[in-house]
């Protein structure tokens, strides 16, 4: 599955694409699981990001399926 | 010609000056005579609200209203283009209200040298049909949000990190708010803003005139405004998409059963990061300082009308070179402006091992209001 990190994620991890590889039946807060336990710096942005599957905003426990494009949104605050 | 030129609201001159949007078969003489009826509300003279103000100001929008306690600083010259070099030190709506009336003597400036806040914030939305949303601090974006609600005005949502904006437009009647989308703000500190981890400048100027074009859009009644999306703008891969999100009927401001009450609720990362500093009210200053010393961390384009007797100056842009100057053991209390800087101040000597310290809540200005005598403002 390929995930799209933007604004801080982009920088946390250090890539603004990446695939993932998931099983079957895996939920959004999967993925950010197995995200975070690459990369410990997401865990302060948990709770405030939000994620768009194929292009609409969607709650953690949303099923991913194969083929599926992730966006990890987090907060942009500056003006 | 002839037609053109009988518009009960619009002079000659304001004809000649639109000419270019008359042409548009979308605006025309009617949308013209709606933008100079109408008033928007700017909170925010910075990055975003440069651009934005300059070409709500060009359309021809007849009442603008620009809200910013700030000053101008020489590291916003960068990318706030509304500001020349010797504003620098001036209160950024007083400024930025300068230079729009000289762009457009035919419109109406309201120059607010105030912070947005709880207290003002329905009253002052009340006065505007659309709000821009240009700060540059996660608790006003969720003030201006809720204050929209509240009032049924639109709130067009623009934000910038590094290389990274969004762009949406939230309100109430128009479809979700800030809250659906970002019901969380983050932990402080997780996010920088522009003045921690920068911003490219041009992307402010990208990202503030497509929300004077969402704003223009709305008056006029034309187009698919962004409501119930999110644009998002990659600099860096010159790559733009837009994401859909639905009003969250949980939403505690526009949701089924909304819990925020009638006043907007201040969800403040500063405040949250800083509860357990314990402060000085401005009128208890005097009395406490005859047993701890001021440390007035204002940069010295703010203090270039002095400050308090015997009170230790340290910038805090230079704070992290100079802490050896100060001697742990004593009490301090750290003063600024209005009471933010002094806040992160004091975080940062913390960290260091201070521990006798408080802040001046309000900052010097609210001090300055008890004090006839220390009028730098």
């Amino acid at each position: 599955m390929r995930v799209l990190a933007f604004a801080r994620l982009r920088e946390l991890l250090a890539s603004g694409e990446l695939t993932l590889e998931l099983a079957a039946g895996a939920r959004v807060s999967d993925a950010w699981r197995m995200l975070a336990a690459r990369h410990g710096a997401l865990e302060e942005l948990a709770n405030s990001t939000r994620f768009a599957r194929n292009g609409q905003i969607v709650s953690c426990d949303t099923r991913l399926a194969d083929g599926d494009e992730l966006a990890l949104l987090p907060p942009v605050g500056g003006g | 010609m002839a037609e053109r030129t009988s518009s009960a609201r619009l002079s000659a001159r304001a004809l000649r000056r639109y000419s270019r949007h008359l042409l548009i078969p979308e605006v025309g003489l009617t949308g013209q005579e709606r933008l100079a009826a109408a008033r928007v509300l700017v909170v925010g003279a910075g990055g975003l609200g440069s651009p934005a103000l300059q070409y709500l100001a060009a359309a021809g929008v007849g009442r603008i209203g620009v809200i910013d306690d700030d000053s101008v600083d020489e590291t916003n010259l960068q990318r706030q283009t509304i500001f020349s070099a010797s504003d620098v030190g001036r209160n950024k709506a007083v400024a930025a209200a300068e230079r729009l009336r000289g762009l457009n003597p035919l419109i109406a400036i309201d120059a607010l040298p105030l912070r947005f806040g709880p207290d003002n914030a329905r009253d002052l939305v009340r006065l505007y049909d659309t709000v821009l949303d240009c700060t540059d601090r996660f608790p006003t974006r969720y003030l201006i949000s809720d204050a929209c609600v509240l009032e049924r005005k639109p709130d067009v949502y623009g934000s910038i990190f590094r290389f990274d904006g969004q762009v949406s437009v939230f309100g109430a009647e128009f479809g979700p708010c800030y809250r659906c989308l970002y019901p969380e703000a983050p932990p402080p500190g997780s996010v920088p803003s522009c003045a921690e981890g920068g911003v490219l400048g041009a992307l402010a100027g990208v990202i503030g005139t497509w929300q004077a074009s969402e704003a223009l859009k709305l008056l006029l009644g034309i187009g698919e405004p962004l409501i119930g999306r999110l644009m998002l703008v990659d600099t860096l891969g010159a790559n733009v998409r837009t994401v859909r999100f639905d009003r969250d009927p949980d939403c505690i401001a526009c949701g089924a059963r909304p819990t925020i009450g009638d006043r907007p609720l201040l969800v403040s990362d500063e405040e949250a990061s800083t509860s357990d500093v314990p402060e000085v009210e401005a009128d208890a200053l005097d009395e406490v300082l005859r047993d701890a010393f001021l440390l007035d961390v204002r940069e010295p384009h703010e203090a270039v009308l002095g400050s308090l007797d015997g009170a230790v100056q340290i910038p805090a842009s230079q704070l992290e070179g100079r802490m050896h100057e100060l001697d742990s053991a004593r009490r301090y209390v750290v003063a600024c402006r209005v009471g933010v800087k002094s806040l992160w101040a004091v975080t940062r000597l913390r960290e260091a091992g201070f521990t006798r310290l408080q802040h001046l809540q309000g900052g010097l200005l609210a001090y300055a209001a008890r004090h006839a005598e220390f009028d730098f403002f």
